[in-house]
C-alpha cells in the first residue's frame, strides 16, 4: 500500500517550503520556555504548562503544518492531477502522505514535548506524556490530512477546530473532552502516570482515537478518487 | 488501438451547463479539439481523463469507464494545462518519478528514452523551475508518455510555446498519431489544430457543433455567409449590381456605406472589381465586418 514514490515527493514538498522553518520554530519555543520557567522557578512550575502547551498548541499546529504540507498546495492549484494520472491505489498516495506528516509530527511535535517533560524532572510522567502525544499527534496527523483533501481553506478549517472547539470551548465545558483529540491523548498519558488529569474514559480515548485515525487516512484516500479538476472555464 | 468514447455526455455546474449533451468518437490518429476559449473543452478534457463525473452519460475507454477507475491511466496520458508546480525537481527526476509511479521495470532507460524523444536530455539536469514555458511543456509530455500510453490527451499544448518549439512539438505529436495512438488536443486556434490534426471536433458554448477533416471544417468555416462592408463612389449602384449576382444573398445600404451578405467568398472576391470598373464605381474601401473566429462558431452552432 505504501508508495515510496509518492513519500518521497511528499518528503521534498515538506522539506523544500518555508513553512518548514515554521514547523521547527514550535518545538524550539517549547522547549526554550519550558526551560526558561524550569530556571526561574522550579521544575514542578514548568511541569504544569507541559501538558496545556505541548497538547493543546504545539502538537495540533505542528500536525496542521506537516499535513497540509504534503496535500495541501497540491490540491489547491490541481498539479495533484500529476499524481494521480497514474494506475496508483488513491488509499496508498494517502497512506503514504500520512505516513509523511505522521513522522514529522512526531519529530516535531511529540518528540519535542517529552524533552521539555523531562527539563521539569520526573521521567516516569515525561514517558506517559510522550505515550500521549504520540497517540495524539497520530489522530491529529490523519484528521488534518483529511482536512487538507476536503477543502481548500484546510489550515483556517483545521485552526478553527484546535483554536476554538479544542481549546476554547473544551477550557469552558468538560463534556468537550469527550470529542477533543488532545483530552484522549491526556487520558492515555493519565494511564502511565497519576500526575496527569483523567479527563474521559480509557476505553473510549483509545478506541476514538483509533477510529478518527483510520478513518481519516480512509476519508482522505476516497477523496482523492473522486479528485474533479475543474477548468477555469 | 484505443477509442474513447462519450455517450451523450453532459456536465453541468449548479446551474451552468458547461457540456451539454456531447457524443464522440476519438480513434487513433491525431484528433483536434476546436472552441473558443469558455466553450467547455477543458471540461470535456477533465471527463475524458477521469477526473470529473460527467452529470449525465457516460464516457468510457474501448468499454471501461473512465470516472474512479485507477487502472485506466496504464493506457491514459494526460498533458494538463495547469503549471507544474513541482519546480524543486529536476526534469529527470520528475519524468522519473512519473515512471516510478508506474511502476515500470526499467524506469530509468524508460526516462532516458523519452527524455531523448522530447529533445529535453540536455535541460534535464536543471530544475524545472528554470525551464522556459516551451521546456517545460515538453517535460510534461515526456512524463505522459513515459509508460507508452495509448492515448494521449493535451489540454491547449501549444499556448505560450514559441514558434519554433511548437513546431518541434506538432511533429513530436504527428509521429505519435501515426505510430497508431490515439492523440487528442484542445486549441482555440484554428490554424493550429488544422496543421496539425486529421480530424477535427468543434465544440462551442458546451456543445458538439461539427465533425470532420480538417477540409470539411475548413469549408464549413469558409463557405458560411460572410459580411463586408463597402465603401465606393456609388454605393446605390453598386448595390443593384451586386444583388444581381449569385454568391450575394443579400445587400442592404447603412449610412455612408454598403453592407453585403455573401454566400461564396470565393467568386465574390474574384467578380468584385470587374463589375465595379463595369459600372464606372470606385471601391474605396471594402472590410469583413465579422472575421473573428467567435462569428465563425456562433454560425456553425447555428447552422
Amino acid at each position: 500500500m505504501i508508495n515510496t514514490t509518492i513519500a518521497k515527493l511528499a518528503l521534498q514538498a515538506l522539506l523544500g517550503r518555508r513553512r518548514f522553518y515554521l514547523l521547527l520554530a514550535f518545538p524550539v519555543l517549547l522547549i526554550g520556555l519550558v526551560g526558561l520557567v524550569t530556571a526561574l522557578t522550579d521544575g514542578e512550575a514548568a511541569w504544569e504548562i507541559v501538558p496545556g502547551l505541548g497538547y493543546t498548541l504545539v502538537l495540533p499546529l505542528v500536525a496542521i503544518l506537516a499535513a497540509s504540507s504534503v496535500l495541501g498546495p497540491e490540491v489547491d492549484d490541481g498539479s495533484i492531477v500529476y499524481l494521480l494520472s497514474k494506475p496508483v491505489s488513491r488509499y496508498g498516495i494517502a497512506i503514504s502522505k500520512w505516513l509523511v506528516a505522521l513522522a514529522a509530527t512526531l519529530v516535531a511535535g511529540s518528540l519535542p514535548i517529552f524533552v521539555a517533560a523531562l527539563i521539569t524532572g520526573d521521567t516516569t510522567r515525561a514517558v506517559a506524556l510522550f505515550v500521549g502525544a504520540v497517540v495524539a499527534g497520530t489522530t491529529y496527523s490523519a484528521l488534518f490530512l483529511a482536512i487538507s483533501a476536503v477543502t481548500r481553506h484546510a489550515v483556517i478549517a483545521s485552526l478553527m477546530f484546535v483554536l476554538i472547539w479544542e481549546s476554547l470551548l473544551g477550557n469552558l465545558f468538560t463534556g468537550v473532552a469527550w470529542l477533543s483529540i488532545s483530552q484522549w491523548g491526556v487520558r492515555i498519558a493519565h494511564a502511565l502516570s497519576d500526575e496527569l488529569p483523567d479527563p474521559a474514559n480509557l476505553p473510549w480515548a483509545i478506541g476514538a482515537s483509533l477510529v478518527v485515525t483510520v478513518v481519516g487516512v480512509w476519508f482522505a484516500g476516497d477523496r482523492l478518487r473522486s479528485f474533479s479538476l475543474r477548468g477555469e472555464d | 488501438m484505443s477509442n474513447l468514447v462519450l455517450d451523450s455526455a453532459s456536465r453541468w455546474f449548479g446551474n451552468v451547463v458547461a457540456v451539454n449533451d456531447v457524443s464522440l468518437n476519438i480513434g487513433p490518429g491525431v484528433t483536434g479539439l476546436l472552441g473558443p476559449n469558455g466553450a467547455g473543452k477543458t471540461t470535456l478534457m477533465a471527463m475524458m481523463a477521469g477526473f470529473l463525473a460527467p452529470s449525465a452519460g457516460h464516457v468510457t475507454l474501448d468499454g471501461m469507464p473512465v470516472w474512479r477507475n485507477t487502472e485506466i491511466y496504464r493506457q491514459i496520458g494526460l498533458v494538463p494545462e495547469r503549471e507544474l508546480s513541482f519546480g524543486y525537481l529536476t526534469g529527470r527526476q520528475f519524468v522519473r518519478a512519473n515512471a516510478d509511479l508506474h511502476r515500470l521495470p526499467d524506469a530509468a532507460e524508460a526516462t532516458e528514452r523519452i527524455l531523448a524523444e522530447v529533445d529535453m536530455v540536455e535541460p534535464a539536469a536543471r530544475r524545472l523551475d528554470t525551464y522556459s514555458k516551451g521546456m517545460r511543456q515538453r517535460v510534461k509530455i515526456a512524463a505522459a508518455l513515459v509508460h507508452q500510453p495509448s492515448v494521449l490527451l493535451l489540454d491547449e499544448p501549444f499556448n505560450g510555446v514559441d514558434p519554433r518549439q511548437r513546431m518541434h512539438l506538432m511533429d513530436l505529436l504527428r509521429r505519435l498519431g501515426d505510430d497508431g495512438r490515439t492523440v487528442l488536443f484542445s486549441s482555440h486556434i484554428l490554424e493550429e489544430v488544422e496543421r496539425l490534426a486529421r480530424h477535427i471536433e468543434v465544440v462551442v458554448s458546451g456543445r458538439h457543433a461539427a465533425s470532420g477533416d480538417f477540409g470539411a471544417i475548413r469549408r464549413l468555416m469558409t463557405d458560411r455567409p460572410v459580411q463586408y462592408a463597402v465603401q465606393s463612389s456609388d454605393n446605390r449602384a453598386l448595390g443593384a449590381v451586386l444583388m444581381a449576382r449569385a454568391s450575394v444573398r443579400a445587400v442592404s445600404l447603412r449610412g455612408d456605406h454598403l453592407d453585403v451578405q455573401v454566400d461564396d467568398l470565393g467568386s465574390f472576391a474574384v467578380e468584385l472589381p470587374g463589375l465595379a470598373r463595369q459600372h464606372d464605381v470606385t471601391l474605396f474601401e471594402l472590410s469583413p465586418s465579422d472575421e473573428s473566429l467567435e462569428s465563425v462558431f456562433a454560425y456553425l452552432v447555428a447552422r
